[in-house]
C-alpha cells in the first residue's frame, strides 16, 4: 500500500532535514519542512539574506564545504515546489501527533503521521568568570556573524575552547582580516598531536585541519594549548582575558571572546515526543535513542536525523537525513527509488570515527568542571553562580538535575538550560562525586523557546 | 524476600507532601516516633510544583476555619521550617466580570466577613485606580489583603527536611501497595515488600489517597486535578496580589523574581497520575484569558509551563479528620488544587486529633463520612479479608485503567468532573 | 558607549535603511539583523532595569539573550529578526508596561 498521502513533517532545514525532504519528495511525498530560520541551510550552510549587496560566493562563505552547500541549495530549489516549506516558523510545542508552530505572531497546529526531527546542535559552553559580559559570544555566533551578516564580533577577538569548528572560525576570521589575538585551547598539545596523527587515515579532514592550523600560525596567531580561560576581563564590556597554565596567568587584550567547547545536540523537541533517551558516555550527553537508520526508540512515528541525535557533523547529517527518510518510507510502505543505505552508513561510521579522534585530540583536563569557581555565573538567564548549585547539591534530594533546578533556578530562564545545562550537570556530578549520567538531564518544557502570550492565544483561521 | 524488615513506630504517615510532612513535623516535635513513607521523593509532587497561592479568599466556608488557622501559621514559617518560604502577604484579589457571578462573590464576602476574615470590597473604579494593569473587564472584586504567595519549589521539600530534622523518619522510594488492620495495628506493605506497622496511621497520599482510604472501608473517589501553569519571562514587579476569578478557572500571580505565572484549564496525566504534561489547548486558553484581563501581557513571552497532580473530591472540599471505620486512622487529602495554603494547619490539626483527641479548629465540614456511599448496586465492595483482593477492588473503585501508558486526557477528566456536582466549581489556587 | 561592538568586514555595499533605536535614528543596512544593525554602532542591545546588560551570545536563537522591545511593546529576538526600514526599537522596557 503506497501511503504517499501520509502527513510527514520534518523539523529543521539543515543538511539532515533537507536530504530527508529530497528523498521524500522524489518518492512523490509532499513533506512539510519547518524551520525557524528564514532560509534553508541550517547553521553550517546558513545563507546571507536574499538582499542585494550580499555578494560573497559559496566558496567564500563555506570554504571547503562550498560544493556540498551548493549542491544542497540546488537540490532544495529542485524540490521547492513539491514540498510544503515553512520558513521563519518556530515549532514551540509538540504533543502526540501534532506540533504547534508560531509564525508572524500566530500559532498554528500541524498534525503529522510521521515526524523527522533534524533539529541540529549548538555550542557547548563551560562558564568562566566574566563570560556573561557583553562581547563574549559562542564560537558558532562568531561564525554566523561573519557568514550570515558579513560582520565580526569584534576587532580583536580571542577564541577559547576546543573542536574543529573553533579552528575553522578562527581561520575564517583571519582570512576576513580580523586575525584572532589568540586561540586558547585547554587540551594538552601532546594529546592533540597524538590524536591528530591518527587522523592521517582521513586525509581530507587531516589536511583541512592542518591547513587551518598552519594558516593561523603563519599569520602569527598565538595558539595556546594547555591554557585555560581564567577570566574574562572588563566592567561593562570585554577588555581582555586572562589565561592560565600550570598556575601561571597571563593577560591578553581583546574586545571580544568566542567560546565553544564543541557542540551539543538540541533535544527539547525530541524530549516532548516522549521517546527514550540514553546517556552517551563519549559525548557526555543524554541523547534521544534510535536505531542505525534513525528510528526512535519508544515511538513508531518518530525518526531522528542529523546532529540533533548526537553530533556527527554535516556530512553525516546528510547521510542520516536520507537514512531516516528511507526508514520512514519503508515503514509506511511508500515505494521509493532503490536506495542502498550502505554508502551513507559508511559515511556515518567514518564520521563516528572522526568524532572519536577529535574527542581524543581535544581532551579536557579532569578537573575542568571542578575548577569552575563558586563565584562564576553558571546560568546566565537567572544569574545563578556555580556555588549556589554546589551549595544545594545533595540537599533534599538534589542529586538530580531537575531537583537541582528547582532549588537553585539553574535552567529556569528563557533558554531553558540550553546554555548552562551541560556544565551544570558536570558540576553537580562532580560535586556529588557521582557519574554524569546519574544526575540525569533537564527536561524540556513547552514552549521550547519563548513565544509571546499573544501568539499563543491566537490561532490562524 | 522472606526476611521482611518490619519497622515499628507510633505513627505511620503515607505521603510526603506538605500535608504529610507537616504532620510528621508536628508529631516529631511533640516527641512521637513517626515514620513517613513516600513513593518518590518527599515534597516533589503537588506540594513542590503548585502555583504557590496562599489563599483564604473564596474558600468554601467549610474550609475557612482551617484555612484561617493555616494562614496564621505561614507567618511563622521561619520557626517551622527555618526560612520564610518566600511567603509574602501581597493579597489575593478575586474578580467577577458578570452580574450572575457577582452574587457568589457577594455571598462569600458576607459570610466570610462574619467568620472574621478581613476582606475589602472593590468596585470597578477602585479596581482601575488600584491596579492600572487590569482591563476594564472585571466588574468588581474582593481583596483579601493578608493572603499571598510563596515558593512551592522550596516550601514543599523544606517541610520534609524540617520533619526529618525534628526526628521524623522519612523513607523515600517506598510505595505502599497494601494496607490492612489487624490486632489494633495498621500494617503496610511496600512494593519492595518492606512492611511497616503502627497503631496510628495518617493518610496524606494526595491524589492517590482515595484508594488508600478504600483499604479501610471508606473509599473516596478522587478525580485527578492537573493544573497547568504558564511562566512568562521576568518583568518589573507590578502585580502584587494573586488574582483569581469567580466561577472562571483562571489564576495569575507575579513572583518576586518578576515572572508572571498564570493558568487555566488542565494538563493531562497518565492513568496512574504519576506523570503529567501540559496541553497546548490549556496554554492557549490561559493565554487568551490572561490578555483579556491584563492586556499588556499580549507581548510578553511565555518561557515554560508545568503541571502537577492533585486530587479532587466530588464536592470540592478536602477531607481532614478521623476515620469513620478504624480508630487510629486519620485522613488529610482531597485538596482540590488548593491545599498548599492548608498544609501547615493540616499538620497541626491532625497532630491534635491524634495526641489530644480533638482540635479547636472547626473541621466539622471536612469529615470523610460525607462520602459514605449511599446504598447502590455499584456501591464500594465490602471489605475483603485478603489484602490482595482489596487492592484490586479499590483500583476498580477508582476507575483506574490497567494499561500503564494510557493517558487520562482532558476529556476523561471532564467526564468525571461533569458527573460530579452539577454546581459550578472554582478551579482556583 | 557609542563605540561599535561588531565590525562590518564583508558585503558592505548594501542599501542603507533607517531604524529608530531608543528614539534615535540609526542607519543600518538592508539585510541586517536587528542585533547587527544595533551592535554595528553601539555596545549594548539591552540595558533594562532588572536585567543583566546584554549584547546577545549565540546568534542562533538558542540562548535568548538578545530579546529587545519594539515601541509598541512587541518583543523581538534581535539575532533572528531582520531590521526593517522605520522599525522602532527599544533596548529597555516599554515605559508603561503593566502600569498603563
Ligand atoms: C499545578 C498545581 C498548582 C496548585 N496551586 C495551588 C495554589 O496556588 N495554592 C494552593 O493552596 N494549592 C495549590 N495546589 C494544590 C496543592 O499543591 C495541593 O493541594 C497540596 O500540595 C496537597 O498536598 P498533599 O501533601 O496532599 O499532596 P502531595 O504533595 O501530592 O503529596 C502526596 C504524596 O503522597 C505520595 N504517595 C501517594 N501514594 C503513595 C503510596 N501508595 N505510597 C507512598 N507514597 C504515596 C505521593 O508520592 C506524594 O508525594 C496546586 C496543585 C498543583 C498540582
Ligand atoms: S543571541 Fe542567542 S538567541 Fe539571539
Amino acid at each position: 500500500m503506497a501511503r504517499s498521502s501520509a502527513r510527514i513533517l520534518i523539523i529543521g532545514a539543515g543538511p539532515a532535514g533537507l536530504r530527508a525532504a529530497e528523498m521524500l519528495a522524489e518518492a512523490g511525498c509532499s513533506p512539510t519542512l519547518i524551520d525557524e530560520a528564514p532560509r534553508i541551510g541550517g547553521q553550517i550552510y546558513r545563507q546571507p539574506p536574499r538582499v542585494p549587496g550580499f555578494t560573497r560566493t559559496a566558496a567564500e562563505l563555506y570554504g571547503a564545504a562550498a560544493e556540498r552547500a551548493r549542491d544542497l541549495f540546488v537540490t532544495f530549489d529542485r524540490i521547492r515546489n513539491r514540498i510544503d516549506y515553512r520558513p521563519s516558523s518556530l515549532v514551540y510545542d509538540l504533543i502526540d501527533n501534532r506540533v504547534i508552530v508560531a509564525s508572524e505572531g500566530k500559532s498554528e497546529e500541524v498534525p503529522f503521521d510521521a515526524l523527522i526531527l533534524a533539529t541540529g546542535a549548538m555550542d557547548r559552553i563551560v562558564p568562566a568568570p566574566g563570560w556573561t559580559l557583553p562581547g563574549v559570544y559562542t564560537v558558532g555566533a562568531a561564525q554566523i556573524a561573519l557568514k550570515h551578516q558579513g560582520a565580526t564580533i569584534g576587532k580583536r577577538v580571542a577564541f577559547v575552547g576546543i573542536g574543529p569548528l573553533m579552528f575553522l572560525a578562527a581561520h575564517q576570521y583571519a582570512k576576513a582580516g580580523v586575525a584572532p589575538v589568540a586561540v586558547v585551547v585547554p587540551s594538552r598539545f601532546r594529546s592533540f598531536a597524538a590524536a591528530g596523527l591518527r587522523l592521517l587515515q582521513m586525509p581530507r579532514e587531516f589536511s583541512l585541519g592542518l591547513h587551518w592550523l598552519l594558516d593561523l600560525k603563519r599569520r602569527g596567531v598565538p595558539i595556546l594549548f594547555g591554557h585555560r580561560l581564567a577570566q574574562v576581563l572588563g566592567e561593562e564590556t570585554v577588555t581582555g582575558i586572562t589565561v592560565r597554565r600550570r598556575g601561571a596567568e597571563r593577560a591578553i587584550v581583546c574586545d571580544a571572546v568566542a567560546i565553544g567547547y564543541g557542540l551539543q545536540s538540541e533535544t527539547q523537541l525530541a524530549d516532548l515526543t516522549g521517546i527514550r533517551f540514553a546517556f552517551d558516555p563519549a559525548r557526555r550527553q543524554w541523547l534521544p535513542e534510535s536505531d542505525p537508520l534513525g528510528r526512535a526508540t519508544g515511538r513508531k512515528d518518530v525518526y531522528l536525523a542529523g546532529d540533533g541525535a548526537g553530533m556527527l557533523g554535516a556530512d553525516a547529517a546528510e547521510a542520516r537525513g536520507r537514512l531516516a527518510a528511507h526508514a520512514l518510507m519503508t515503514d509506511l510502505d511508500i515505494s521509493h527509488v532503490t536506495y542502498r543505505p550502505k554508502a551513507d552508513l559508511e559515511t556515518i561510521a567514518r564520521a563516528t570515527q572522526l568524532q572519536a579522534s577529535l574527542r581524543a585530540a581535544f581532551d579536557l583536563p579532569a578537573d575542568f568542571f571542578a575548577a569552575v569557581s563558586d563565584e562564576t555565573i553558571l546560568c546566565r538567564c537567572e544569574q545563578v553562580p556555580a556555588g549556589e548549585l554546589r551549595a544545594i547539591a545533595g540537599l533534599m534530594g538534589a542529586r538530580e538535575m531537575n531537583r537541582a533546578k528547582s532549588y537553585s533556578r539553574i535552567g529556569m530562564g528563557r533558554c531553558q538550560g540550553r546554555m548552562c545545562g551541560h556544565a551544570a550537570a558536570e558540576i553537580l556530578a562532580d560535586k556529588l562525586g557521582v557519574s554524569l549520567d546519574s544526575v540525569g538531564r533537564l527536561r524540556g518544557q513547552p514552549p521550547i523557546k519563548p513565544v509571546s502570550v499573544g501568539t499563543v492565544a491566537e490561532r490562524k483561521a | 524476600m522472606s526476611a521482611r524488615m518490619s519497622l515499628k513506630s507510633d505513627v505511620l504517615v503515607i505521603g510526603g507532601g506538605i500535608a504529610g510532612c507537616a504532620t510528621a513535623l508536628q508529631l516529631a516535635r511533640r516527641g512521637w516516633k513517626v515514620t513517613l513513607l513516600e513513593r518518590d521523593q518527599a515534597g516533589v509532587r503537588a506540594s513542590g510544583v503548585n502555583f504557590g497561592g496562599v489563599r483564604q479568599n473564596g474558600r468554601d466556608l467549610r474550609e475557612l476555619p482551617i484555612a484561617m488557622r493555616a494562614r496564621a501559621m505561614w507567618d511563622e514559617l521561619p520557626s517551622l521550617i527555618g526560612f520564610d518560604g518566600e511567603f509574602r502577604a501581597t493579597g489575593n484579589l478575586r474578580l467577577v466580570s458578570d452580574e450572575d457571578r457577582a452574587v457568589q462573590l457577594d455571598n462569600f464576602f458576607t459570610a466570610a466577613t462574619k467568620q472574621g476574615l478581613g476582606l475589602v470590597w472593590l468596585e470597578r473604579a477602585e479596581l482601575r485606580a488600584r491596579y492600572p494593569w487590569l482591563s476594564g473587564k472585571p466588574l468588581r472584586g474582593v481583596l483579601c489583603p493578608n493572603d499571598g504567595h510563596a515558593n512551592p519549589r522550596l516550601v514543599g521539600p523544606a517541610f520534609a527536611f524540617a520533619a526529618q530534622e525534628s526526628g521524623a523518619t522519612i523513607i523515600e522510594h517506598a510505595e505502599i501497595t497494601e494496607g490492612w488492620y489487624a490486632n489494633a495495628t495498621f500494617q503496610l506493605r511496600a512494593l519492595d515488600n518492606r512492611t511497616f506497622a503502627a497503631p496510628v496511621l495518617v493518610n496524606c497520599a494526595g491524589a492517590w489517597a482515595g484508594k488508600i482510604a478504600g483499604w479501610f472501608d471508606e473509599p473516596v473517589t478522587l478525580v485527578p486535578e492537573i493544573p497547568q501553569v504558564q511562566v512568562t519571562e521576568p518583568l518589573p514587579y507590578r502585580i502584587e496580589p494573586v488574582l483569581g476569578f469567580v466561577g472562571g478557572d483562571f489564576y495569575l500571580r507575579q513572583t518576586l523574581r518578576g515572572n508572571i505565572l498564570f493558568g487555566s484549564g488542565q494538563g493531562r496525566a497518565t492513568a496512574d497520575a504519576l506523570r503529567s504534561q501540559p496541553l497546548p489547548e490549556s496554554m492557549k486558553r490561559g493565554a487568551q484569558i490572561a490578555i483579556d484581563f491584563i492586556p499588556d501581557l499580549a507581548h510578553v513571552p511565555i518561557i515554560r509551563t508545568w503541571t502537577g497532580v492533585d486530587g479532587d473530591t466530588s464536592d470540592g472540599v478536602c477531607v481532614v479528620g478521623p476515620s469513620e471505620t478504624h480508630p487510629g486512622l486519620f485522613h488529610a487529602f482531597g485538596f482540590n488544587g488548593h491545599g498548599f495554603l492548608l498544609g501547615p494547619a493540616v499538620g497541626a490539626v491532625v497532630t491534635e486529633l491524634i495526641l489530644d483527641g480533638g482540635t479547636s479548629t472547626d473541621i466539622s465540614g471536612l469529615a470523610i463520612d460525607r462520602f459514605r456511599p449511599r446504598r447502590k448496586a455499584s456501591a464500594a465492595p465490602a471489605r475483603a479479608q485478603h489484602p490482595d483482593e482489596e487492592t484490586e477492588a479499590s483500583a476498580e473503585e477508582n476507575g483506574a485503567q490497567s494499561t500503564d501508558h494510557c493517558p487520562v486526557g482532558v476529556d476523561q477528566h471532564k467526564q468525571a468532573a461533569d458527573s460530579q456536582d452539577a454546581a459550578e466549581r472554582d478551579q482556583d489556587r | 558607549m557609542s563605540e561599535a561592538r561588531l565590525q562590518r568586514v564583508k558585503d558592505q555595499d548594501r542599501r542603507l535603511i533607517e531604524i529608530i533605536v531608543d528614539g534615535w535614528a540609526m542607519s543600518a543596512m538592508e539585510g541586517d539583523t536587528v542585533l547587527v544593525a544595533i551592535l554595528a554602532q553601539r555596545q549594548l542591545l539591552r540595558d533594562a532595569p532588572g536585567e543583566p546588560v546584554g549584547a546577545g551570545f549565540c546568534l542562533m536563537g538558542a540562548c535568548q539573550d538578545c530579546w529587545v522591545w519594539q515601541e509598541d511593546g512587541r518583543r523581538i529576538r534581535a539575532c533572528s529578526t531582520y531590521a526593517e526600514p522605520g522599525m522602532r526599537i527599544r533596548t529597555t522596557w516599554p515605559d508603561h508596561l503593566l502600569a498603563s
